[in-house]
C-alpha cells in the first residue's frame, strides 16, 4: 500500500473557513488538507478514512474552498457527489449545509433522485446548483439528455462516496462508463474518490481516471490514519435452559433462537444498539423473538427493505431523535449514513467477510478515539469459526480482497443507447472512450461492434428487424459516420428502463379484515410493504409467516397484492430462507481453514466447539489449511461423500452438480447432494470411498479441473439459474422492458416471457451477444464458477479420503440440513410426474 | 438440496372427449388417430416481430421454433387433416413480416393434407396466401371446433383462445405448466406458439367454462402430460 502523503506546510484556508474550525476548536485534518492541496495542483485522489474521519468534509472542502474564492458569475454546476444510496445523498446534504450555515456562505447544494418532483428536475437542468447530489442511475439519466454538453461543461469536480461499494458491481460498471463520458464533456474535471479501508486500493485509484491506450493512470492517494481498534466480542453460549443445565450450541440451522436472551441483555445495557442481520427473513425472526423477551417495553425497532417507505422513515426519524434502544435491521443501513449515538453494533449469524463486518462495526461510534464496540452472535458451530476468523481479522485490520470484475456488457447495450438519446454518435469515438473506463479496458472492437448492433435491430443473425432498427445513419453530411436514435419513442423507452439494479418480482403484501375476499374499493387494507414472488408462491392459504413485525395469515392473490389477515397463532411458518446472499469470502475462508488446522488457535474457541474438534480429530481427520477432506461412510442404506472445501454455498452447490454428473457416469448412483457454506454431502447408492480404493472411480479424477468445461456447459444449458439470470440481463440490456408508459408489467409476467424468450434465443442462436453476457454474469455470480476454478487447483493432488464405519463429528451439521432446504428447481420434473403418480387411478377411470 | 429421480411415466394419455379418444402430446397438440386429425391452438406466428415493430426486439426465431415443433409432429402422426384454431397469426399483417424461408416452411408442411385455419381474435381473417380453408367454426362427429371457448355447456367443444395454463403444489414445490383443460364434454388446448403466455385455468376468465370445477388439467411436462384433478390446483 502506498504510504500517506508527507505533511507540508499546511495550505491556507479561506477566513471563512478557518474561522469556523477555530471557532469549535477543530483543527482541519492532514487528509482534509492533504485533499486541498491536491485540488490546487488539479489532480485527481483517492481518500482512504475509517468511519468518523471527517471523510465527507474532506471530499467537499476543495469545492467550497473553490467557490468562495472563485464565485461564478452565473449558476452553473460545478461539483457532483455521487452516492450508491439516496438516502445517503439526502444525508450528507444535510450534514454540509450544517457548516455552510455557520460559516454564513451562500452556496446552492441540491438532491436529484427518484423521488425528486418532475418540475425541480426540469429547473435543475436549466438553473443548476453549484453541488449537485445524485445516484449513478440520475448521472446516467443526465447524460442521456441533448444538453448534456452543456450542462456539464462547468463541471469542475466529481466526488464519488462509498466507491468501495460501488466500484465492483454493474452499478459500478454503468458509473465507470458516466465518468468515460464526463471526462469528454468535462476534461477538467477532477475526481475525488471517497472509500472505507480495502485490500487493494489500486484498483480503486485506477477506476478513477481516465485510462490511456498503453500502461495505466492511477489517482494520487491519500490514506487518513485508523480509529481505535475495536472491541469486539463473540456470543459463545446460550442461557442455561430451564433444567438449569448449559445451553448447548446448535450444530446447525441459522436462527441463533438460542443466543437471543444475551441479545437482550446487550440492549438492556446500552443506550442504542443496531442489529445486524444477513436477510429480511431473520430480520423479522429476530425482531418478534426479542419482543417475545421484552419484559421491559424497551423500544425495539425494525427496518428492512421490504418494508412500506412509510414505516422505513418513521423508523430512521425514532432513531436520529435517538427514542429507540435497537433497531433491528438488513444491510439496508450498511452503508454511511449518520444514525447518531449508536454504542454497539450486534451481528447477528455469520459475518461472511471481513470487510463486511468491519463497515458494520463502524456504525457503532463516530469518534475516532474511542473503540467502536461490536457483538458477534453465531447461529452455530462453524459459526463459531467463521466469526473467531472474522474478529481476528477485524482487529488486524485485514481485508477481503475484491475479485477483478470485466465491465458487463449488458450493461454496456444500455449505455450505448442512451449516448444515442443524447447526440448521435460515431462508433469509433464511443468505442475509445468506452476502452478509457477502467472496467472496459479489454472490450474487444468485436464485441463493441456486436452491442452496437444488438441496440440496434437485435443483433441476430436473421436480418428481418431492419426496418424496425431503434438507431439510424444521421447522415447529414457526406461520410457522416454517426448512429442517431430512430425515434422519440426509443428516448422515452431508455429513460424508463434506465439503471441496473433489477430487484426479484416483487408482491404488495395488504391486511385485509378476516373472511374479507378483497380490500373495499382499494381502502380496506393497510398496506404493509412487498415480498418476493417467489415466497409467496411456496405459501398455500391458511399458512402463516413473520412479516412487518406481525404474525400474519396469507388468504390469497388479488391481482399483483397478497392478502393477509393478522394470525392467531403463536407459531409461524418461517420463511425457508437458508444461509445469506453473500457467499463466505475466499479471506475469510482460508482463515478458518488455518484456525481448524492449528490446534493452536483453538484456545479462543467456546469448550463445546473445541470438544467437537477432539472428536472430529479423533474420529476422523482435520481439514488441512491447503487440501481437501473427504469422508465416505455408510448411512441408512446409502453412502455418503462429504467434503470440506468452505468456498461457500454457491461454489458447493455448483460444485455438488458437477460431481453428481461425474458420479453418474462413473455408475456411483448418486441420489442427491445438499451445500452448505462449508461443506457438500452426496449420497449415492455405491461407496465412492471403496469405488476410489478399487480404482474404479480415483477421487483424484472426480474432483479433476476438466470438469469445468462440457459438464459445465451441459448443466448450465438447463438450468433454471441460467434463465434467471438471462431475464436481468434482458432487462439491463433493454431487450424486455421494465414497464411500460402507462401500463406496468407484474413481475410475474416478466419471469415467464424472459424464460420463453431465452429457451427460443439459445436454441436457434446459442452464440447471441446477450446469451454470453448471461453466462459471463451466471459463472461470476450464482455459479462462482471462478472459486471452484481456484479451489480445484489449490487441491489438486491433496485429496484425502477417510473412509469411516459412520457419520464424522464435522459432517453432522450439512447432513442436519437434508430434508430442511429446499428440493433444487431442477428437479421440477420428476416432481411433476409425482404429481400423476398419486392421480393414476383418476386418470385412466376418466378415459 | 437436489435429488435425482427416475422418470417412468412415459407413456402418452388417452383422454375422450364426448367419446372421442385424443392422444394429448407434451409438446400441446391433441391427435385424433380415428381420424388422423392434429389439433393445434394459438400459434401466434410473427409475435416477435410485432413486438419488434414497437421497438422490442425479441428474437426473431419464434415463428421458426413453432414451425419447427409442429413439422416433428406433423412427420410422426403423418395427419391427414390439420386443425389451427384461431390466433395462428399473431395480427394482420404478420404474413407480411414472416422471413421468406419460414414462409416457405409452412407452405410446405401444408403440403398433400387438409389444412383448416379458423378464424382467431388476433386473425379475424387468416392470410390466404398459404392456401388452406378458413372457417370460423368447423363440425366433425360429434365435435365443434372453434376459437373462443362458450359458457357451458358446450358438449363437443374444441377451443383454443385462453391459453391454459396450470400450477400445482408437490412436496412443498410450486409447478405451473401450460395445460389442456377438459371434462370429458369439452377440452380447450394449450397454446402452441413458442412466445404465447398461459392464463391460469382458476382464473376469472374461465368463469362459466367448468361449472363446479369438475374438470382436470393435463400438465405437459418435458416428456409426458400429467392429469390433475382441478380441486388440487393453486391459483396464480
Amino acid at each position: 500500500m502506498t504510504a500517506p502523503l508527507p505533511v507540508q506546510a499546511p495550505a491556507a484556508l479561506p477566513p471563512a473557513f478557518a474561522r469556523w474550525f477555530a471557532a469549535r476548536g477543530w483543527r482541519p485534518r492532514a487528509h482534509q488538507l492533504a485533499l486541498l492541496d491536491l485540488a490546487r495542483a488539479q489532480k485527481s485522489a483517492l481518500l482512504i478514512a475509517p468511519t468518523g474521519a471527517g471523510k465527507t468534509l474532506a471530499g467537499f472542502l476543495p469545492s467550497l474552498v473553490d467557490l468562495v474564492e472563485n464565485p461564478p458569475p452565473a449558476p452553473a454546476l460545478h461539483t457532483l457527489y455521487i452516492s450508491p444510496l439516496k438516502a445517503l445523498a439526502v444525508d450528507v446534504k444535510r450534514n454540509l449545509e450544517i457548516p455552510l450555515a455557520e460559516m454564513g456562505l451562500d452556496i446552492a447544494i441540491e438532491t436529484r433522485t427518484g423521488d425528486t418532483p418532475q418540475n425541480r428536475r426540469l429547473r435543475q437542468r436549466h438553473t443548476p446548483p453549484s453541488i449537485l447530489m445524485t445516484t449513478p442511475e440520475q448521472l446516467a439519466l443526465l447524460l442521456s439528455y441533448p444538453d448534456a454538453p452543456k450542462f456539464f461543461a462547468s463541471l469542475a469536480c466529481i466526488v464519488l462516496d462509498e466507491l468501495h461499494a460501488l466500484a465492483n458491481s454493474k452499478r459500478g460498471d454503468l458509473l465507470s462508463l458516466g465518468l468515460a463520458r464526463l471526462a469528454r464533456l468535462a476534461p477538467a474535471a477532477r475526481r475525488v474518490g471517497l472509500s472505507a479501508t480495502v485490500a487493494e486500493p489500486e484498483a480503486l485509484r485506477r477506476y478513477l481516471m481516465p485510462q490511456p491506450l498503453e500502461g495505466e493512470s492511477l489517482a494520487e492517494i491519500v490514506v487518513a490514519p485508523p480509529g481505535a481498534l475495536p472491541e469486539i466480542s463473540i456470543v459463545a453460549t446460550g442461557l442455561p435452559d430451564e433444567e438449569g443445565g448449559e445451553a448447548r450450541i446448535p450444530w446447525s440451522g441459522h436462527s441463533a433462537r438460542h443466543a437471543l436472551p444475551a441479545v437482550y441483555e446487550a440492549i438492556r445495557q446500552n443506550r442504542i444498539v443496531l442489529v445486524f442481520v444477513n436477510t429480511r427473513s431473520q430480520a423479522e425472526f429476530v425482531f418478534q423473538e426479542l419482543w417475545r423477551l421484552n419484559d421491559d417495553a424497551l423500544p425495539i425497532a425494525l427496518h428492512h427493505g421490504s418494508l412500506a417507505a412509510e414505516a422505513r422513515r418513521k423508523v430512521e426519524a425514532a432513531m436520529s431523535a435517538g427514542s429507540l434502544r435497537a433497531v433491528v435491521c438488513t444491510s439496508t443501513l450498511d452503508l454511511g449514513i449518520d444514525w447518531g449515538e449508536v454504542d454497539l453494533v450486534v451481528n447477528m449469524g455469520a459475518p461472511k467477510g471481513a470487510s463486511r463486518l468491519l463497515q458494520r462495526i463502524g456504525r457503532a461510534n463516530h469518534r475516532l478515539d474511542e473503540p467502536s464496540r461490536a457483538l458477534l452472535v453465531p447461529a452455530n458451530r462453524f459459526e463459531v469459526l467463521e466469526c473467531e476468523a472474522a474478529r481476528a481479522a477485524a482487529l488486524e485490520g485485514a481485508q477481503d480482497g475484491m475479485v477483478a470484475r470485466e465491465g458487463a456488457l449488458d450493461v454496456l447495450a444500455q449505455h450505448i443507447l442512451g449516448c444515442a438519446c443524447s447526440q448521435p454518435f460515431d462508433p469509433d469515438g464511443l468505442f475509445a472512450e468506452v476502452c478509457s473506463a477502467a472496467p472496459y479496458r479489454a472490450l474487444t472492437r468485436g464485441d463493441f461492434d456486436k452491442l452496437v448492433d444488438f441496440v440496434a435491430t437485435g443483433g441476430y443473425a436473421l436480418k428481418t428487424y431492419d426496418r424496425f432498427a431503434r438507431l439510424r445513419p444521421n447522415a447529414k453530411l457526406e461520410g457522416d459516420m454517426r448512429l442517431r436514435a430512430a425515434s422519440p419513442s426509443v428516448v422515452q423507452q431508455y429513460r424508463m428502463n434506465v439503471g441496473t439494479i433489477v430487484e426479484a418480482p416483487m408482491l404488495k403484501v395488504r391486511m385485509i379484515k378476516r373472511g374479507g375476499r378483497r380490500p373495499v374499493g382499494g381502502m380496506g387494507g393497510r398496506y404493509l410493504g412487498e415480498i418476493e414472488e417467489y415466497f409467496i408462491d411456496q405459501l398455500s392459504p391458511g399458512d402463516t409467516f413473520l412479516f412487518a413485525g406481525h404474525i400474519l395469515r396469507f388468504e390469497g392473490l388479488a391481482e399483483t397484492e397478497a392478502l393477509v389477515t393478522k394470525s392467531q397463532s403463536g407459531e409461524p411458518m418461517i420463511p425457508s430462507y437458508y444461509g445469506g446472499k453473500f457467499p463466505l469470502s475466499t479471506y475469510l475462508a482460508s482463515r478458518v481453514r488455518r484456525m481448524l488446522a492449528h490446534k493452536a488457535e483453538w484456545v479462543h474457541l467456546p469448550p463445546q466447539v473445541r470438544e467437537w474438534l477432539e472428536m472430529q480429530s479423533w474420529r476422523s481427520l482435520l481439514p488441512g489449511e491447503d487440501n481437501l477432506l473427504v469422508e465416505c461412510f455408510p448411512r441408512g442404506d446409502k453412502f455418503y461423500l462429504v467434503c470440506y472445501p468452505f468456498e461457500g454455498r454457491l461454489a458447493h452447490q455448483t460444485l455438488g452438480m458437477l460431481l453428481t454428473r461425474r458420479l453418474d457416469r462413473a455408475g456411483a448412483r448418486p441420489m442427491g447432494f445438499v451445500a452448505s457454506e462449508y461443506s457438500l454431502a452426496i449420497w449415492c447408492l455405491r461407496d465412492p470411498g471403496l469405488m476410489h480404493e478399487r480404482h474404479e472411480l480415483p477421487l483424484g479424477e472426480l474432483f479433476a479441473e476438466d470438469m469445468l468445461g462440457d459438464d459445465l456447459d451441459a448443466w448450465l444449458a438447463e438450468s433454471s439459474l441460467l434463465k434467471r439470470t438471462f431475464r436481468d440481463c434482458a432487462i439491463i440490456a433493454g431487450l424486455i422492458e421494465r414497464r411500460y408508459p402507462g401500463h406496468e408489467k407484474s413481475g410475474r409476467q416478466v419471469t415467464f416471457s424472459s424464460d420463453l424468450i431465452y429457451n427460443v434465443l439459445r436454441e436457434h442462436e446459442p452464440d447471441h451477444i446477450l446469451l454470453r453476457a448471461t453466462y459471463i454474469d451466471a459463472a461470476t455470480g450464482l455459479l462462482d464458477v471462478g472459486r471452484v476454478a481456484a479451489m480445484l487447483k489449490r487441491i489438486k493432488g491433496r485429496i484425502v479420503l477417510k473412509r469411516l464405519d459412520r457419520v464424522s463429528p464435522l459432517a453432522v451439521p450439512v447432513l442436519l440440513d437434508i430434508g430442511k432446504v429446499q428440493v433444487d428447481g431442477e428437479a421440477s420434473e420428476a416432481l411433476l410426474s409425482e404429481a400423476a403418480d398419486k392421480l393414476i387411478e383418476e386418470a385412466t377411470r376418466l378415459v | 438440496m437436489y435429488e435425482v429421480k427416475d422418470i417412468h411415466l412415459e407413456t402418452q394419455p388417452a383422454l375422450a372427449v364426448c367419446g372421442v379418444a385424443f392422444d394429448l402430446t407434451p409438446e400441446g397438440a391433441a391427435w385424433w388417430p380415428a381420424e388422423r386429425l392434429l389439433v393445434v391452438a394459438d400459434l401466434h406466428l410473427e409475435k416477435g416481430s410485432a413486438y419488434a415493430a414497437r421497438g422490442i426486439a425479441l428474437p426473431p426465431w419464434d415463428t421458426r421454433a413453432t414451425l419447427a415443433r409442429l413439422e416433428n409432429l406433423i412427420a410422426r402422426f403423418r395427419p391427414r387433416m390439420v386443425v389451427a384454431l384461431g390466433d395462428s397469426f399473431h395480427d394482420a399483417s404478420a404474413d407480411s413480416r414472416m422471413a421468406p424461408e419460414d414462409a416457405a416452411h409452412l407452405a410446405r408442411l401444408m403440403r398433400g393434407r387438409d389444412w383448416i385455419w379458423i378464424s382467431g381474435n388476433h386473425d379475424p381473417a387468416p392470410p390466404p396466401q398459404f392456401g388452406g380453408t378458413i372457417v370460423a367454426e368447423l363440425d366433425l362427429g360429434p365435435l365443434t371446433f372453434r376459437h373462443e371457448p362458450r359458457p357451458a355447456p358446450a358438449t363437443g367443444e374444441i377451443a383454443g383462445h385462453l391459453h391454459p395454463c396450470a400450477a400445482v403444489r408437490v412436496r412443498g414445490r410450486r409447478l405451473r405448466r401450460r395445460c389442456y383443460a377438459s371434462d370429458g364434454t369439452r377440452m380447450v388446448l394449450p397454446a402452441f406458439g413458442a412466445y404465447a403466455g398461459g392464463l391460469n385455468v382458476l382464473d376469472r376468465a374461465w368463469d362459466g367454462l367448468f361449472p363446479g370445477l369438475d374438470f382436470h388439467a393435463w400438465m405437459m411436462g418435458g416428456r409426458t402430460v400429467v392429469p390433475v384433478a382441478a380441486r388440487r390446483l393453486e391459483g396464480d
